[in-house]
């Protein structure tokens, strides 16, 4: 009689996604950080259970890490600037500038992109860049290297800011940038003292994607970056080609430190509530 | 209107310069596979559709399609499943720790991809001692697929409330014949945008899948990306590439579909 034990049922109902998101998901991040206090030995890539800090002592005084953890985080930063200045005119314009009609293919606009397959994006830009492409012929092209990735991630992660934005400026009713202009407020005024409060927080709710996927991507920067290496070539490359798997495991978590840093960051700002 | 004329005119010039830049590339692409070059000169200096038959006869890329595809349907199905639970129990009870499940059910894709790649793949390796193949991949791919059929469901549950599965048990039916025959009806067009989502998402994956497939098997995303550096493949990688492109209008039809009968289950109400 199920419906006469409501705990029961609930338990029933979040059972199996729990076994699975809390204990196999969890459990798998928990082991993930006891690994990387974990060596392997010289020679076979054994992993062996000695407990010790070598691998963040390695991380944090080897210059080579610390150049590649600073430029990372560059490219996710300059990847959010740039993504966000994209993203305002374009949400801005679908909110509250176009007709109905035009708003809804607009979003379609928008979004078709988002189903086109992630590599296949990052292997466009390969065509934009190359010696003797488009942007090549018009002059222009930067060339495999770290600013072409910064381009190609912004490219890639555009949607997710032009949504939130889209979606924040919808719920700003049109009336109150009537009001400010028929109180006299230059486009400029308006902007400031009455988009922008809205538009702050969905320009960091759409940061946290653009953030995130910045610091764990590691294919678009082997497609376009050149010799470039960010934090996810060093952790792939040590679990697969290294098989150092301890020092993988090190290194995967700065982005996981750094994406808690900027959750409770943003936190405050109130743009959680409306992801 | 609330804007100048000049303000206006201003966005409208922005708008159509980001969709230039959202859509240039992707064209290039598509024009790219008709181009007679093999390194893709610019201007192509002649048209052709012989890549494209020489890519329908690459029983590379034919076979990883097969691969893929059987990968996004059993980790849509599990997500399915878990995600439609997970749901059900948030969306209907309140308990202590909700707030922690709901934000542990966002984390496999808020965390970045490498993250959730190497800690399941690790988990695999170091604690289970299982070998890295299909059946690793589709736990690693339905783990973070369940978040977008929950999302979906959930959204659907908290619009249509818990009267008419009162009125159903009031009228003598059990849970399972409520849920069967009340609840999922209604669900119906939520879960199959998200299972669309799903599916798309693991099809597409490649991060996390360069972690947990191991050597033995290749999805379409792994073809693509062992065959990009290879100067001979490049016009079958391409026409690939572009064939995908194109077919990445489907979901987008469909899911303007399910819109549509979303809005026929809110009339209904």
């Amino acid at each position: 009689m199920l419906h006469r034990h409501p705990r029961l049922r609930l338990g029933l109902l979040l059972g199996p996604p729990m076994l699975w998101l809390g204990v196999l998901y969890l459990g798998s991040l928990a082991a993930l950080f006891i690994t990387s206090l974990w060596t392997v030995d010289a020679f076979g890539g054994n992993i062996q259970r000695i407990w010790n800090l070598d691998n963040y002592r390695d991380l944090f005084t080897l210059d080579v890490y610390r150049t590649i953890t600073g430029r990372t985080l560059v490219t996710a930063a300059a990847v959010t600037v740039i993504d966000a200045l994209l993203a305002f005119p374009i949400a801005l314009y679908m909110a509250k500038v176009a007709s109905p009609r035009r708003q809804r293919l607009l979003v379609i606009a928008v979004l078709t992109p988002l189903w086109a397959s992630y590599l296949v994006k990052a292997y466009a830009w390969r065509a934009m860049f190359a010696n003797g492409g488009p942007l090549d012929a018009l002059g222009v092209s930067p060339g495999y290297g770290l600013t072409a990735t910064v381009l190609t991630l912004s490219y890639l992660w555009l949607p997710y800011m032009i949504l939130p934005m889209y979606a924040g400026l919808e719920r700003l009713p049109t009336s109150l940038i009537e009001a400010s202009a028929d109180l006299g407020a230059s486009t400029a005024t308006t902007m400031r003292r009455v988009v922008l409060p809205v538009l702050f927080p969905a320009a960091v709710a759409g940061s946290i994607f653009t953030f995130s996927l910045t610091l764990g991507d590691y294919i678009a920067v082997k497609i376009v970056g050149g010799a470039n290496q960010m934090l996810g070539n060093v952790v792939y490359d040590s679990f697969l080609t290294g098989n150092n798997l301890p020092f993988a495991a090190a290194v995967a978590t700065i982005p996981v430190a750094v994406m808690l840093v900027y959750l409770t960051a943003v936190r405050r700002t109130g743009a959680l509530d409306s992801l | 209107m609330s804007f100048s004329r000049a303000t206006r005119a201003v966005l409208l010039v922005c708008t159509g310069l980001v969709l230039l830049f959202v859509y240039a590339p992707l064209a290039l692409v598509v024009l790219n596979s008709f181009n007679t070059s093999r390194t893709f000169e610019w201007p192509p200096p002649g048209y052709t559709t012989k890549w494209w038959s020489s890519a329908l006869e690459n029983p590379g890329a034919r076979d990883a399609i097969v691969v893929s595809v059987e990968v996004a349907l059993v980790a849509t199905a599990v997500a399915l499943v878990l995600g439609t639970m997970a749901a059900l129990a948030l969306q209907r009870f309140r308990f202590f720790g909700r707030d922690t499940v709901s934000l542990l059910i966002i984390l496999p894709i808020a965390l970045p991809g490498v993250v959730t790649g190497i800690a399941l793949a690790n988990a695999f390796l170091t604690m289970f001692g299982i070998e890295l193949g299909f059946f690793s991949l589709v736990v690693s791919h339905a783990t973070f697929c369940i978040v977008t059929v929950f999302n979906n469901a959930i959204a659907r549950l908290r619009r249509l409330g818990g009267n008419l599965e009162e009125a159903s048990m009031d009228l003598g039916a059990g849970t399972f014949r409520t849920f069967w025959s009340v609840t999922l009806p209604m669900m119906r067009s939520a879960l199959l945008a998200g299972a669309l989502l799903s599916f798309a998402l693991s099809f597409d994956e490649i991060i996390v899948t360069t972690f947990t497939a191991g050597t033995g098997i290749q999805t379409l995303p792994i073809w693509i990306y062992q065959n990009l550096f290879r100067p001979n493949q490049a016009p079958v990688v391409n026409v690939v590439a572009a064939a995908l492109i194109v077919l990445s209008v489907i979901p987008i039809w469909l899911s303007q579909k399910l819109a549509g009968a979303d809005e026929s289950v809110a009339a209904a109400r």
